[in-house]
Parts: C-alpha cells; sequence; structure tokens
C-alpha cells in the first residue's frame, strides 16, 4: 500500500507536469492552430535561465523567477518573431517553423554553452524527503503536485475572470468573431503565447529540481510527451490537455513501479500501446473540443 | 454614412464580388437583397475586413480599405454574422461582456449589459447559462445584444431571420425597425425579401457579385426583376 501511495505522488507530480505542458500547447493550438514543438525550447531557457543566475550565486528564488520570466520572454519572442509572420498559414507551415525556431535555439545552446549538462544545484531541502503520513515521498513531488494545482487554478481564474482569458477562450471557438468585437488579434495571440509560456517556464523548473540539470535537448521529450497528452486529452481542449497529462503521468509510473522486471525494456511500448487503445477507443480524445471551431 | 467604390471579393480564383459601388446614408435601413451565392455576406465581409477586398471604403469620410476587422470594429461598425456566431462556450454574460470590452469602461460595460437584459428579458433569465444551450431565435437575441454592447453606428446584419420560426422572425425585424429609430445605420443582408422592403430605405439586388438594380425599397419592390424573382407575384 505504501508503495502505492508513493507512486501515486509520483504519477502525480509526473501528469502535472505533463499536463503544464500539455496546457501551454493547447492554449495556442486552441487559437492560432499551431502546435508548436518549440514549446520544448521554452522549457530549455527557462532551465539556462536558473542555470545562469546560481553561477551568479543568487538565491535559488531569483534564479526561479529569473527563469520564469525567461519562459515567458522566449515564448513571446517566438510569436513576435516567427509565428506571427506566418499566420494564416497552414498547419504544415506552420508545424515546420516550429521545428526550426526548436532547432535554431537548440543549436545556440549547444554552440554557446555546451551539448553536455550542466549542473543546477538547488538547495537539500528541494531535494530531501518527506513524510506523508505513514509514507515517505521526495519533497520535490509534493512541490510539484501543490504548484501543479496553484497553477491550474490561477489559470482557470485568467480564463474566466478576466476579459483577455474569456476572449482567448471565445477566440478558441471563432477568432474572426473576437475581431469584429474590437478586440486585438495581436493581444489575444501573445497573452496566449505568454500563459504558455509561464505553464512550460512553471514545468521547467519543477522539471529541473527532479533532475538537477539542463542542457541544450532538455525539452525534446517532456514537450513530446505533452504533445501525446493533449492527443490523448482531445486536441484543442484545455480541459482534456489536463486530464492527458494526469493519464500519461500515471501510465508511465505506473508501469515503471509494477511492471515485472523481465517486462520493463518494453515500457514505453506498453505505454503508447495503451494510448493508442484509449484513441481507438476515443477518436478525439477523452475530453474532445466542445464546441466545432469557424475559420 | 458609408461609401464603397468598386469592391471586389475574390476567394482564389472565384470572384464573389465585382466592383460593386453602395452608398449608406446616417440613419437608413439599406437592404442587399439577391439570391444564394449573389455576393450578399461577401460584400459585409469586405465591409468588415474579415476577408481581403480591393476597391476603396470609406466610413464617416474615414478610409477604412485593407484595415484589421478589430479596428474597423472600433470606428462603430459592428457585425452580426450570419448564423449569428455566438460563443457557444461562453456563458450570455460573458458574450455580452466581450461585445463592449473594447468600447466601455468595465462600469459602464455592466451599464450597457443591465440594458441588454432590460431589453431582452431572456438574456437576463439565462444570464449564466451556456449561449450554445439557447434555442435559435435566443441566440440571435444574443447575437444582436453582443452588436449593441458596442454602441455602433453602422450595424451590418448578415442574414438575421434565418432559420427561425415566423413568430421570432416578425421579432427580429420590429427590432431592426427599432434599432433604426434609434438612430443606429443598419446595413441589411437578407432573403426574406417582403419583409425587408417593408422596412428598408433602400435596396439593392445582387446578381453574381454585381449590383443588378438599385433604388428606394418602393422602386426596388416594384420592379419587373425583383417582383418576379423575388416577391413570387
Amino acid at each position: 500500500m505504501d508503495v502505492f501511495i508513493q507512486q501515486t505522488t509520483n504519477a502525480l507530480s509526473l501528469g502535472g507536469i505533463y499536463a503544464l505542458l500539455a496546457l501551454g500547447l493547447a492554449v495556442v493550438f486552441s487559437i492560432v492552430r499551431l502546435i508548436n514543438f518549440a514549446h520544448g525550447e521554452v522549457m530549455t531557457v527557462t532551465g539556462y535561465g536558473m542555470w545562469f543566475v546560481l553561477l551568479l550565486n543568487l538565491p535559488v528564488v531569483v534564479s526561479i523567477a529569473v527563469g520564469l520570466v525567461s519562459a515567458i520572454a522566449i515564448a513571446v519572442m517566438m510569436e513576435r518573431v516567427a509565428f506571427r509572420q506566418m499566420r494564416g498559414a497552414d498547419v504544415t507551415t506552420l508545424l515546420i517553423t516550429s521545428f526550426a525556431v526548436s532547432q535554431i535555439i537548440q543549436v545556440l545552446f549547444q554552440n554557446g554553452i555546451s551539448a553536455r549538462p550542466v549542473a543546477v544545484v538547488l538547495p537539500d531541502w528541494l531535494t530531501a524527503s518527506v513524510m506523508l503520513g505513514p509514507v515517505r515521498v521526495g519533497m520535490a513531488s509534493v512541490l510539484s503536485i501543490l504548484v501543479v494545482g496553484v497553477a491550474l487554478i490561477a489559470l482557470r481564474a485568467i480564463l474566466t475572470r478576466t476579459v483577455t482569458g474569456i476572449a482567448m477562450r471565445a477566440a478558441s471557438e471563432d477568432f474572426a468573431v473576437v475581431q469584429l468585437m474590437g478586440i486585438s488579434a495581436n493581444r489575444v495571440i501573445a497573452t496566449a503565447f505568454a500563459v504558455s509560456g509561464a505553464l512550460a517556464g512553471i514545468a521547467a523548473v519543477l522539471w529541473v529540481a527532479t533532475r538537477g540539470s539542463v542542457d541544450p535537448l532538455m525539452g525534446a521529450i517532456p514537450v513530446l510527451k505533452a504533445f501525446i497528452a493533449t492527443v490523448v486529452g482531445g486536441l484543442g481542449s484545455l480541459g482534456g490537455a489536463v486530464v492527458g497529462g494526469f493519464v500519461l503521468g500515471a501510465v508511465e509510473v505506473y508501469l515503471q513501479a509494477f511492471l515485472p522486471e523481465a517486462a520493463l525494456p518494453y515500457r514505453d511500448a506498453i505505454s503508447l500501446s495503451i494510448i493508442v487503445a484509449i484513441l481507438v477507443l476515443k477518436p478525439d480524445g477523452l475530453l474532445p473540443e466542445r464546441t466545432s471551431r469557424r475559420s | 454614412m458609408l461609401e464603397v467604390a468598386s469592391l471586389t471579393v475574390r476567394y482564389g480564383a472565384i470572384e464573389a464580388v465585382r466592383g460593386l459601388d453602395l452608398e449608406v446614408a446616417g440613419g437608413e435601413i439599406h437592404a442587399i437583397l439577391g439570391a444564394n451565392g449573389a455576393g450578399k455576406s461577401s460584400t459585409l465581409a469586405g465591409i468588415s475586413g474579415l476577408v481581403p477586398s480591393q476597391g476603396r471604403i470609406t466610413f464617416n469620410g474615414e478610409d477604412i480599405t485593407d484595415r484589421a476587422p478589430e479596428a474597423i470594429a472600433r470606428l462603430g461598425i459592428g457585425l452580426i454574422p450570419e448564423g449569428r456566431r455566438i460563443f457557444s462556450g461562453l456563458t450570455v454574460a460573458e458574450n455580452l461582456l466581450l461585445g463592449g470590452a473594447e468600447h466601455a469602461s468595465p462600469a459602464e460595460r455592466k451599464k450597457r449589459a443591465d440594458e441588454m437584459r432590460e431589453r431582452f428579458p431572456i438574456l437576463r433569465e439565462r444570464s449564466g447559462q451556456r449561449a450554445g444551450l439557447l434555442s435559435g431565435g435566443e441566440q440571435q437575441m444574443l447575437a444582436i445584444a453582443r452588436a449593441l454592447m458596442a454602441r455602433p453606428k453602422l450595424l451590418l446584419m448578415d442574414e438575421p431571420s434565418l432559420g427561425l420560426a415566423p413568430q421570432m422572425v416578425d421579432a427580429v425585424f420590429d427590432l431592426i425597425a427599432e434599432l433604426r429609430a434609434e438612430g443606429i445605420t443598419i446595413l441589411l443582408v437578407e432573403q426574406n425579401v417582403p419583409m425587408s422592403l417593408d422596412i428598408a430605405d433602400h435596396a439593392l439586388v445582387l446578381a453574381q457579385g454585381r449590383a443588378s438594380y438599385r433604388g428606394t425599397a418602393a422602386e426596388v419592390a416594384a420592379s419587373d426583376a425583383v417582383h418576379g424573382a423575388y416577391l413570387g407575384h
């Protein structure tokens, strides 16, 4: 039972990180129909931002703040420099643009800093264990669950209580009509990228906290997982992205914990087979986009 | 108020509107009539900036050709699109809020939303409900109320009676006449020719993207082409 509780904590922690990343992808996709594979590089930029501040011997709080600001800044910059010029282009063009942005940032870090991982040394208390009732769990996992919870509540508040947030939800249904209300398309899209960047930044801080290093390809696998999560949840559905993230996290963690040792090398294959099975049963995802979209 | 000169709207190789001239005077209802595919909706889409167009469009003397839809909306041109296109996943209150978002302060928005709920009592009853759950007629009222939240000077209405029950059609046309009486200029695209000509001051008949007949509503109603083709006498 203790093992199950420990693994459930891990599943929620990992699923939460996937959920934040998937939500970031979904927020942008729901409005501009872009699957931003450079979203992983937002994580990488966050990691290097944290690393740089810690090199200067500044407090970890400053490092996290700089990481988050860097994440928002790079996401908004991606929109302004690359994706705005491509607005209205077809999905394939947008996809290729996002791969290009991703590659450029990776190469800049490989050549500008190092292709190898660099250590991001965080305080001991962050990597310690705590007792959760009778069960010992990692502090990073507990913090991760709390932070993800707060981030999701904050995002919900933004989307339901601010005019720009409501406009973002409306834009995901019918962007043209949002413009007919006199609402700036640039502002709505830039805000969506900023929100997406903030979510990726939070995910990156949690990711780095559990791994203790950053490298130029750090975001590649998480963004792939996040993409899978958005598809499982229902592409374009914000609630679906969250559900998809937690489902994927749970599948991965429980398989890792409970598969017989001989089957462990097949963990990813089994995990993806489960995802495919879900999509066979629910082709539009677990929580598909609720309304039909107008262009 | 609105002057359109040589308006051309293309979708790829297809010319939906071909060199259309149109003048709408302040305070009038100007109807655009025609069969399906005549270019009526494309004309409104071109004027509101939703689709790229060629030609020259001026509003109150200001050139608005090639401006973004949001910039045109902020000048006081509202469009109620065909099919209503309310935000079905948002509540009725949120739909209204977005209608006035760029046109009024938060306090003024609240005041206007209260006025809309007064004018359309059904919206008061359904304020917290998702707009997608409203009936077709209620959604049309919401679409009109949402546009009115911006206090537009010129309202472009695209097929406001489409798909509505006869009683609701009457209510929509009564409302259009009321809006005109309140000083709002209306450019009305409709397939319901008799009712449109009843309330319009001027009318333009489109055929294959070109103006085939224009004049006062009475002249258009009496013209042979319109009489035979649309009024069914």
